[in-house]
């Protein structure tokens, strides 16, 4: 691995014919890689987001990250339009779906993809990591720490549902990387779907660390903690690597 | 945890944001992660014009123990003011 890549800002087409912007990353002299969809943390299509994208890269996988907050806020800087997205309520679930749709197939329309598309997301991309692979036939999934599966939060927007209903419709293996001291998903709440995953036959691996909150991935914030990080990045890698492989 | 928890009131008055002087419509308040400042969670108020566009806002994330002081310092502040002037 040379860690050799590309970024750069492209257009997809996202939900209902949208034309949206995301960031996009591939490795350098490779013939075929897998392709990832990365999903974006509450705050936004930030910085921090775009350097994970970079990651995946680097190890080998093209990346994809739509902005999920681009049609609010087109040009905006990452915190404003988190802000308004915020205001209205967060980005609507069947709009998620399309977008991540879109992602994957701009994938997958690269020459050298070999057609395998994994997904991952933080926060409140975590959630829709799960939602994503629950409608989209995808080949591997991963939910960093995503509340509102189980239970959703007092105060959130009535159109917020919880997703575990449909678990049934996992389409893909399902990694879930959380952290004991976690309030959102609580370890309890990834219990219960550990438990009605396995209910349903589907394949799932849960790794809940002990000194970790909230956000353990984000190493610009105060949430970082850098065991839990390591440790979950080594099993992102052992996991795409066993089911995204070509 | 990312949380909806958010007070939104109508606002009249003037901030200033990344392109200059604006007039206030809202103010949002809420509890959530903060873009920088150095904290799980932070009380957020957004003084915002969204007719304007998404950079008409100016941001401040809070501690807790900050943004209780700043309530008690603006009520003393609005009390002590002289008879008639607010």
């Amino acid at each position: 691995m040379n860690e050799a890549l590309t970024a750069e800002t492209v257009t997809i087409t996202g939900n209902s014919g949208d034309e949206i912007e995301a960031y996009f990353a591939r490795p350098q002299g490779q013939d075929s890689f897998a392709g990832v969809v990365v999903i974006h943390h509450m705050p936004g299509y930030d910085s921090a987001m775009k350097e994970i994208a970079r990651k995946f890269a680097a190890h080998g996988y093209a990346a994809a990250m739509p902005n999920l907050y681009y049609r609010e806020a087109p040009g905006a800087s990452p915190d404003d339009a988190a802000a308004i997205a915020r205001a209205n309520g967060g980005v609507p679930d069947e709009r998620l779906v399309g977008d991540v749709a879109g992602a994957a197939d701009y994938l997958r329309g690269l020459a050298s993809c070999n057609g395998k598309i994994g997904v991952i997301g933080y926060c409140s991309g975590g959630r829709q990591s799960f939602l994503a692979a629950c409608s989209l036939q995808l080949d591997a999934a991963v939910d960093c720490y995503g509340g509102a599966v189980v239970n959703v939060p007092q105060g959130a927007p009535a159109s917020m549902k919880p997703l575990i209903g449909l678990a049934k419709d996992l389409s893909c293996p399902l990694l879930g990387l959380f952290g004991a001291d976690d309030k959102f998903p609580t370890p309890e709440e990834t219990a219960e779907l550990s438990q009605v995953l396995d209910g349903f036959g589907k394949a799932h691996e849960f790794h809940t660390f002990a000194g970790a909150g909230h956000a353990f991935f984000s190493v610009d914030r105060a949430a970082y903690r850098v065991e839990a990080a390591t440790e979950g990045w080594a099993k992102v890698w052992d996991f795409f690597g066993r089911y995204l492989a070509g | 945890m990312c949380t909806y928890l958010t007070e939104n009131i109508a606002a009249t008055g003037s901030g200033k944001g990344s392109d200059g002087w604006f007039r206030l419509s809202e103010v949002s308040v809420y509890l959530d992660h903060p873009a920088h400042a150095l904290a799980d969670h932070t009380l957020n108020i957004d003084f915002k014009n969204p007719r304007q566009g998404p950079s008409a806002r100016v941001a401040v994330e809070l501690t807790a123990e900050t943004a209780r002081a700043l309530v008690k310092a603006i009520e003393a502040t609005l009390a002590a003011a002289p008879p008639g002037l607010v």
